[in-house]
């Protein structure tokens, strides 16, 4: 198979003219790096891999070995769609080895495989569909806060609407490349929107959201817009979200659902859950990895700030959205802290490793939090027992630091080096004076 | 035949009488256990083809046959055993095989069935095989899809669904059909591959075209009209 699938690559290449393969990988951080080769060298490349120096990629440097491989996987080859027919251009997703060929451990699409191989162990396969949330603006300047292209509130549209015809394209452009949107809107907050991705399997998904960032950036650049992942670009309304719809399958059926239950969740589902819930503070360093990212953590803007689980309470960090009638293949739940900035391999990695840990031990599901627990007082959250979320990365990194679950997840390399350059982050934003203190503090103090 | 090439056998050990038959008619030939096997013991000149059993383990044996046509240079002819209650997996693995017999075999019938398609691989030569549908086109000998003349670009396994889906215009495949026939059964993605698959197809093919693959409720997918009219 594997032979075909590459003669399949290469054909394609010489009868499309392809002039340029991009072989795409990922850093620790989630930010697509790239290299071209000619189609003369992709043979090669297929068979044995192309070598190079790691160690100006984040995360990838080691102190014995900064040669690695990348190996691209033929089954992610396509023929990029924006480029023009003339001079067509593809892109691979590649694999990270060392130079013996094992798995390279700071490889994000590695750490994936492996933490699915640990679920298919278990018969489980990992499903996902992120809601995708993101700005459009003008063109950033220094010191200048970001532009919005338009007012529109939730499900604004006029035919002057650029950001919606830009949304039009970008969707054009993602069904092209075999990623399938299921709904599109405008969202609530000014120039942002919402492009939500049809469920696949948990690799494929973590390429796809690595080729939806770089295709909502392209079509927006080629109009002069910039688009941002930024979890949080604006103060005073809500900011960008990556709500994940999972579930388990077990062959063809969905090991989520039970057609006794009330809410037709089955045991797994539960303890999957509460595998979420109870290691929820250690793994949010991963799914929300930056400064930013605990500003939209905050009450008032839908997003999650208590870890409680509810069927339909957008305050809760897990939702249980009620699925179509007679459709048990679309019981899933909602994992609503993770923003779009994060790495997705690692962030959909310890989901699984916190999910599948509640399985293996049979964690018991607490109770549901179905009020609207931002209209609550603090003390009286505390009372029900119910746990904040981290508020901010100094926090989200002090647990994880303690998180066996993480560091097993990730692998000693990656969990410290992540530990130490989000360190450096941090420190790095603490030293900031910042315009708040200047304006509450300078005039009256 | 000038010189006879090597058979290669499975599974190992071969069953006394294909390994007796083998033996009487004068073929070379070599028992291995897996594709692997087969990859590690092949003469330097390739296999001469394949007798294929698959009386104790059938899903071995067209895992086996799967991985003899799914590589580089594909191994012709691919005899298969099969005993009668087995005859409906042949359906749809058309490209799995050049012939089969079934097994308890006569000795005399396998042996001409074995010699009459070792004469059909030596000599027959095959051209670029065209799978037209509609304004759908595929290209089996270079792996190009087109859908009224502009290229469709598909990934590996999309391309293979399609084909398949495509060869049998009209039909209704059921999930675990489609996934035993296009992925085979080494795949351990589960059935819900096929759907993502189906879904990624109909979004490359574009919303005016994407009913050309169509669900049917609660049995799977059925590519175009039916021959036949309505079923």
């Amino acid at each position: 198979m594997l032979d075909q699938q590459r003669d399949y690559v290469l054909r394609t290449v010489e009868e499309r003219g392809v002039r340029l393969v991009r072989l795409w990988f990922t850093d620790v951080l989630g930010t697509l790096k790239s290299f071209a080769i000619s189609p003369a060298e992709l043979e090669n490349a297929l068979n044995d891999g192309m070598t190079f120096d790691g160690s100006s990629i984040n995360g990838y440097s080691r102190v014995q070995e900064s040669d690695v491989l990348a190996i691209p996987d033929p089954n992610t080859f396509e023929v990029m769609p924006w480029v023009d027919h003339k001079s067509a251009e593809a892109r691979v997703f590649c694999d990270i080895h060392k130079l013996d060929g094992a798995p390279f451990e700071g490889d994000p699409r590695q750490i994936l495989r492996r933490n699915l191989d640990a679920a298919r162990a278990q018969g489980f396969e990992f499903l996902l569909a992120p809601d995708m949330e993101y700005f459009y603006f003008a063109p950033p300047q220094p010191g200048v806060a970001p532009q919005p292209l338009d007012e529109g509130g939730f499900f604004d549209l006029t035919s002057s609407d650029v950001a919606s015809s830009l949304r039009k394209e970008t969707i054009r452009t993602l069904e092209t490349m075999g990623i399938p949107v299921e709904y599109s809107f405008h969202e609530d907050a000014p120039s942002q929107q919402e492009i939500d991705l049809r469920h696949t399997d948990a690799l494929t998904m973590a390429d796809s959201v690595m080729t939806f960032r770089v295709v909502v950036k392209e079509i927006a650049a080629s109009h002069g817009v910039h688009a941002t992942f930024m979890p949080k670009p604006l103060e005073g309304v809500q900011g960008s979200g990556m709500h994940l719809h999972m579930s388990l399958f077990k062959g063809e059926a969905n090991a989520f659902y039970d057609e006794q239950d009330p809410y037709n969740l089955s045991p797994v589902a539960k303890q999957f859950m509460a595998g979420l819930i109870r290691h929820a503070a250690e793994i949010t360093a991963i799914t929300n990895q930056t400064v930013n990212s605990y500003k939209r953590l905050v009450p008032g803007f839908e997003a999650p700030v208590h870890i409680t689980w509810a069927r339909n309470n957008v305050s809760g960090l897990i939702r249980v959205p009620i699925p179509k009638r007679g459709n048990p293949s679309a019981t899933r739940i909602e994992y609503r802290s993770p923003d779009p900035a994060t790495n997705p391999y690692l962030a959909f990695s310890v989901i699984l490793a916190a999910g599948l840990k509640g399985i293996r031990e049979g964690y018991e599901l607490p109770a549901e939090a179905d009020a609207n627990l931002f209209e609550m007082g603090d003390d009286v959250v505390e009372k029900l027992g119910i746990q904040q979320l981290p508020q901010s990365l100094a926090d989200a990194l002090k647990v994880m630091e303690g998180s066996q679950l993480v560091a097993d997840c990730l692998g000693e390399h990656t969990f410290e080096w992540f530990l130490r350059n989000k360190r450096d982050e941090w420190r790095a934003y603490k030293t900031q004076v910042t315009p708040f203190e200047l304006n509450r503090y300078l005039k009256s103090m | 035949m000038t010189d006879i090439d090597t058979l290669v056998v499975f599974p190992d050990p071969a069953s006394p009488d294909v390994a007796r038959l083998l033996d009487l008619a004068g073929f070379r030939w070599k028992a291995v256990a897996n594709p692997d096997e087969a990859e590690r013991a092949e003469p330097a000149q390739g296999w001469g083809g394949a007798v294929v059993s698959c009386e104790t383990d059938p899903e071995g044996a067209w895992a086996f046959a799967r991985a003899l046509r799914k590589r580089d240079n594909p191994v012709t002819p691919v005899i298969v055993l099969v005993t009668g209650a087995q005859i409906a997996d042949l359906e749809l693995r058309d490209d799995l095989y050049d012939d089969f017999c079934l097994a308890p075999f006569h000795p005399r019938e396998l042996e001409a069935r074995l010699r009459h398609s070792l004469w059909l691989a030596g000599g027959s030569v095959s051209g670029a095989e065209m799978v037209d549908y509609g304004g759908l086109s595929l290209n089996l000998e270079t792996y190009q899809a087109t859908f009224n003349g502009k290229p469709l670009d598909l990934t590996f396994m999309e391309y293979e669904l399609l084909k398949f889906l495509a060869q049998n215009p009209g039909k209704v495949f059921t999930r675990e059909v489609l996934l035993s026939r296009v992925w085979g059964y080494e795949y351990y993605g589960g059935a819900r591959t096929v759907d993502v698959h189906i879904r990624r197809l109909r979004a490359k093919l574009g919303e005016e075209h994407a009913n050309l693959i169509q669900t049917v409720r609660s049995v799977g997918y059925r590519f175009g009209q039916s021959r036949w009219g309505a079923n």
